[in-house]
């Protein structure tokens, strides 16, 4: 068995009076990839922000339940959102580089972080762009606007950006919806190649890239956790019937 | 057939409209000209730039207005140091960090103070700031550039942060989502990702705060002291262009080197007005790009 690295338990989330998320438990494993699967509006987004407290941006929610990173309640009132969110890193749907250069939207994740060490910061930024794939294909322009990038190089400088500033666990909250398929697949083997140092929990619509790049996966339904457990059992062997409908695609 | 006609006039109309408000500033404009030019048949440019007194009904007439531009300039400066750091800031607070309630009262609020007429406002500065400045500063009297500069930075105040707000509130959530998320702090988001990106919406909002300013007339002439001699501080009573047009206007006789001279100095603001919102506009045209 797997180290347990991320622990949810009896999570349910509410915006407003709308109950989002009931009554989740959900372990996520050391150094593997857990994809989080379900149709539209099932909860899979606002899960996974939970695990950065990312809701906490959004007025009138509310949460019960407990989430553990490393066996720590995440949600203690001591311990500041920023703290996790420096060790739970997120990449988005739709790839958001800051209007800055390449070099400055990766040395400001390093900055926020207290860091003024400029040789550290230059050999931050050649290593992280190096690990997301993306070196080769910036090296001679780093300063130059990161919002020039393609879509595709603009997530993997996402990543790269996430890869700096040494987080743990990197959530991709559907990481390839706005990507066409060559830098698709680019960035799902880079999402296998990382998960060697890092925990991955990936948000996706496409059954496809689940079953490629996730070692476990969840399936969500109308804020439910429908089933969980070991990719391949859940794609070849699924124990219930909507997930088994849900992934030959009858509906969603 | 009928409805094509229709069609037409009605474009037309519109057409004529939208043509007839450029149409009036043209010829707004050479009007000023035409009234205006006439003074430098009497003193060069340079020397009604630049010379030193203006005592318009003595004889000769001493046409210069040097102490009026530099009392506009002092004036504005005064409101802009004061306006500018309080505007942009409250912007920052309703657009990022006053819960929603708050934010809708203070938005109000705002708009409340821009719908106050500046004579008001002038009034108000008179009887409450003047005398509060002539006693903190121990002066002779507390009509100042620094009243005036107070009472047009509250003047200022709304545009600023209505613009600025509007620039901070169009910068794009995930910006703030992706700084958020690296685990910035609300301030280092706020410091490194939303203000250098909504930078030229921030210049244009203090531009065009800049620009209601300098032609702003009633409440400077009701509290700035209207002494046309040049100032050395903030603390001495100036004379603005507009107060003085305000001011002269009306004892000016048709026709005579003052009235033409009056006009000049419409010219001179006019220039100066244009020049902040272009560059306003470029601000603002840079951000959309």
């Amino acid at each position: 068995m797997y180290i347990n690295k991320i622990s949810a338990q009896n999570v349910n989330f509410y915006y407003g009076k709308t109950h989002a998320l009931k009554n989740i438990n959900l372990d996520i494993y050391k150094n593997q990839v857990t994809a989080i699967i379900g149709p539209s509006g099932c909860g899979k987004s606002t899960f996974i922000r939970l695990l950065n407290r990312m809701n906490e941006l959004i007025p009138f929610t509310r949460l019960t339940g407990n989430i553990y990173l490393d066996e720590a309640d995440i949600f203690d009132p001591t311990i500041d959102a920023v703290e996790i969110r420096r060790r739970v890193g997120m990449v988005f749907q739709k790839p958001n580089p800051f209007p800055k250069s390449i070099f400055d939207n990766i040395a400001y994740g390093l900055r926020v972080n207290g860091i003024r060490d400029k040789e550290y910061i230059n050999e931050k930024v050649e290593k992280s762009l190096k690990r997301a794939v993306l070196w080769e294909e910036v090296k001679h322009r780093l300063h130059e606007s990161a919002l020039k990038l393609s879509g595709g190089q603009q997530q993997r400088l996402c990543i790269a950006r996430c890869l700096a500033v040494e987080t743990k666990v990197i959530l991709f909250d559907e990481p390839c919806a706005s990507l066409d398929p060559i830098s698709t697949a680019k960035i799902e083997e880079l999402i296998m190649e990382l998960k060697k140092d890092y925990t991955i929990v990936i948000v996706t619509h496409n059954m496809q890239q689940a079953a490629r790049v996730s070692d476990y996966a969840a399936f969500f339904l109308l804020g439910e956790l429908v089933e969980s457990g070991r990719t391949q059992d859940i794609f070849t062997a699924p124990k219930n019937k909507k997930t088994e409908a849900y992934i030959t695609g009858r509906f969603g | 057939m009928f409805r094509k006609a229709k069609e037409f006039i009605i474009e037309k109309l519109i057409q004529v409209c939208g043509l007839a408000s450029i149409f009036f500033v043209v010829v707004i404009f050479l009007f000023l000209l035409k009234e205006g030019l006439a003074v430098f048949k009497i003193v060069t440019p340079l020397n009604f730039l630049f010379g030193k007194s203006w005592y318009p009904i003595s004889d000769p007439a001493q046409l210069g207005i040097l102490p009026l531009i530099c009392g506009s300039l002092l004036v504005t400066l005064g409101a802009a140091i004061i306006s500018i750091p309080i505007g942009v800031a409250c912007a920052i607070y309703i657009a990022e960090i006053a819960p929603s309630k708050t934010k809708e009262v203070l938005k109000a609020g705002v708009e409340l103070l821009a719908a106050i007429p500046s004579v008001v406002l002038g009034f108000i500065g008179m009887v409450t700031l003047v005398p509060w400045v002539k006693n903190i500063f121990h002066l002779p009297t507390g009509l100042t550039a620094l009243s005036g500069s107070i009472m047009l930075a509250f003047m200022a105040m709304p545009t600023i942060v209505s613009i600025a707000e509007d620039a901070l509130y169009s910068v794009p959530k995930s910006y703030k989502e992706g700084a958020f998320a690296l685990g910035a702090t609300h301030w280092q988001t706020i410091h490194r990702v939303m203000l250098p990106a909504a930078s030229s919406g921030i210049l244009a909002a203090v531009m065009l705060g800049i620009g209601r300013v300098i032609g702003e007339t009633m409440a400077v002439m009701m509290i700035t002291g209207n002494a046309a001699v040049i100032p050395h501080s903030l603390l001495q009573p100036v004379r603005t262009l507009t107060a003085t047009i305000a001011a002269e206007m009306g004892e000016a006789v048709v026709g005579s080197e003052h009235y033409f001279a009056l006009f000049a100095i419409g010219i001179v603001l006019f220039i100066i007005s244009f020049a902040i919102n272009v560059t306003a506009d470029l601000f603002l045209h840079r951000e959309n790009r």
